[in-house]
């Protein structure tokens, strides 16, 4: 980087690649404030550009996202209730503590890590079977590839009545099936493992399909001198898999993993509408718990603190993802 | 590449093993267990009231579009038999409206701001990028407790320009990490000849990136709208009456203590999947990258 350019960026340059311009020396340092054209230029200078370009999107994000963060971290260090008119007072760590060991924010972690466990065990393996199944050529592939794609496009809040829909009691497909075969109703949403269940195939239906795309791009691009080798050494169709087929999918299937163990962690909205969290309390996960403690009991700083500790659960693992999309990029 | 070129028949697929017919019937039967939900909401949008609460479910029914009327209009129930309307009509513009502006602000801003990450690095470039992408992973609900708060301050909770501000804010990450994937695939040399045939930076932004970038962009674009346009919980919590979008007037129509009306709820979701259907099909090459926010793009 040439020296009048450092001159002028002030901390904040960020040129990585020569620019073409004035060769070296040439380049007169700029006067800033004199005029307002003076300082356009200033502004609009060579080394200046990067952080120009990002700069809208980060005042953007800084005033509607890290802002607020940072002024919700403040709040979990004070006694407030948002329904109150009360001044805040300052509670030090009483509420980190006190979400920490209260036994139910223990519970709704377990709810959500059963969800999120059951969810992604069943996305991945019906996903798998889907990209094996689509790894192959056969008529109308395209078309019906379209239609197993289609939940993934949905709203959470259209496949939540769906879903409600087809649990219904009296009438509901499933009930009504049930009804064939044993003569009775059947109301799942009523037991704690039906609800469970009722939550995680709506889940696992609209997000099955994300797993297979993410195997089958990996599927379609193994080498076919692979399989050719495998062939002339005639291995078994099983050995085939296991030491052909997997290892190539294996990357991508840890990243689906992790993705949608993410995404599945924040489940809301499918919950929300098909069992509100019943019965009981027993399908409640930690995103509908810090939302009934915000907005219908009002705990502000509880519910703050809470954030704060999903938050951190949550960097830990788009940390690790993003380790390994990297990884695989430098891979490939 | 894009996955579903890549599957479809790329430079590098792999010869496919051929499988006839029967491998059809097996995948159509998937296929059909994907699509039935839909496709039963679709029946039963059609259905007239009682075909609707049949037992057994009726399969063969007179389809009726009594439902999609009502959902605009209602009869009154005070005798004069005047049609009112639901408000129905109104929330669907809002969601259009909303998630067309937020989108349209956040690509303007994201995409000035890809093309930064992408072709002068900061210093801590990677960080910055991280922490955008993390602002997106968080828990939504743990993001509304402060903007509700400030809103609610500043009175910007059920206006317009408070919803179009935060879902603008709400797709900033997606539109960044999206077409910063985008330009990371365009050859930098292009630019350079352009810079050294003395084209502007302006021109090279504009003459040479952007038309390569076309498709990316709508993509982009498109993508938003329809995250958006699925929006539940900010939308729940930060509408007013006058602003309230389809996803929340859906929920509550299911929240409603006198039973569910599920021919009228079935038609408004029907009118509310028809662009999403239409935009799954435009977006097939584009589907893995747009799920994981440019993350990944084959």
């Amino acid at each position: 980087m040439d020296k009048s350019v450092t001159e002028t960026a002030e901390g904040l340059d960020g040129l990585s690649r020569p620019q073409p311009g004035p060769p070296v020396g040439l380049q007169q340092p700029i006067a800033r404030g004199k005029t307002m054209q003076d300082f356009w230029k200033w502004m609009f200078s060579p080394s200046r550009r990067g952080p120009m370009l990002v700069a809208p999107a980060l005042i953007m994000l800084f005033i509607m996202n890290i802002f607020p963060l940072m002024w919700s971290f403040g709040l979990s260090f004070f006694h407030y209730k948002a329904s109150s008119i009360r001044p805040p007072s300052f509670a030090g760590l009483h509420y980190y503590e006190k979400v920490l060991t209260d036994p139910v924010v223990w519970e709704r972690l377990q709810t959500t890590a059963q969800i999120v466990g059951m969810s992604v065990l069943l996305q991945l393996v019906i996903g798998f079977s889907l990209a094996l199944m689509f790894a192959k050529k056969f008529p109308l592939r395209r078309e019906i590839l379209m239609l197993v794609l289609t939940p993934m496009m949905l709203s959470f809040v259209a496949v939540g009545v769906f879903f409600k829909l087809f649990y219904e009691p009296t009438f509901g497909l499933l009930s009504q099936a049930y009804m064939y075969f044993s003569g009775e109703q059947l109301t799942l949403l009523a037991t704690q493992w039906g609800a469970v269940w009722g939550i995680v195939i709506a889940d696992a239906w609209m997000w099955s399909p994300f797993v297979m795309l993410l195997v089958l791009a990996g599927l379609v691009s193994v080498p076919d001198y692979l399989y050719e080798a495998a062939e002339v050494d005639r291995a078994s169709r099983w050995k085939r898999f296991t030491t052909v087929t997997f290892p190539y999918v294996k990357g991508l299937l840890l990243l689906a993993l992790l993705f949608r163990t993410i995404e599945t962690f924040k489940i809301f909205d499918v919950v929300y509408l098909i069992t509100n969290g019943g019965p009981g309390t027993s399908t409640e996960t930690v995103a509908v718990y810090v939302y009934r403690m915000a907005f219908q009991f009002f705990k502000t700083s509880q519910s703050s603190a809470l954030s704060y500790i999903l938050l951190f659960i949550v960097i830990v693992l788009t940390n690790l993802y993003l380790y390994f999309v990297k990884k695989r990029g430098e891979e490939g | 590449m894009s996955v579903l070129k890549m599957i479809f028949g790329g430079k590098k697929e792999r010869r496919l093993r051929e499988a006839g017919w029967g491998w059809s019937m097996v995948a159509g039967l998937a296929g059909l267990v994907y699509f039935f939900p839909v496709l039963w909401i679709i029946m039963t949008a059609f259905k007239s009231r009682a075909d609707a609460l049949a037992t057994p479910p009726a399969f063969l029914f007179t389809p009726t579009l009594d439902n999609f009327v009502a959902v605009f209009y209602r009869v009154a129930q005070t005798g004069s038999g005047e049609a009112l309307s639901t408000g129905m009509g109104m929330f669907f513009f809002n969601s259009i409206f909303v998630a067309a502006s937020g989108v349209f602000l956040a690509l303007i801003i994201g995409t000035l701001a890809s093309y930064g990450f992408s072709r002068y690095p900061l210093k801590g470039n990677e960080t910055y990028l991280f922490v955008i992408l993390t602002t997106r992973m968080l828990p939504p609900i743990i993001v509304i407790i402060p903007i509700f708060l400030m809103f609610r301050m500043m009175g910007l909770s059920g206006s317009y320009i408070g919803v179009i501000l935060l879902y603008a804010a709400f797709n900033l990450p997606f539109s960044i990490w999206m077409m910063k994937s985008f330009f990371d695939e365009l050859s930098p040399d292009v630019e350079d000849a352009a810079r050294m045939d003395g084209s502007s930076e302006r021109g090279v932004f504009f003459r040479i990136c952007i038309p390569q970038l076309k498709a990316g962009l709508a993509a982009t674009s498109v993508f938003a709208v329809i995250l958006t346009w699925n929006e539940f919980l900010f939308a729940l919590l930060l509408t007013g009456t006058e602003t309230r979008t389809v996803p929340v007037a859906m929920a509550r129509t299911i929240g409603g203590e006198l039973g569910v009306e599920w021919g009228l709820l079935a038609a408004i979701i029907t009118l509310f999947l028809i662009p999403v259907f239409g935009v799954t099909y435009l977006l097939q090459n584009h589907l893995l990258r747009g799920v994981t926010f440019g993350t990944i793009k084959k």
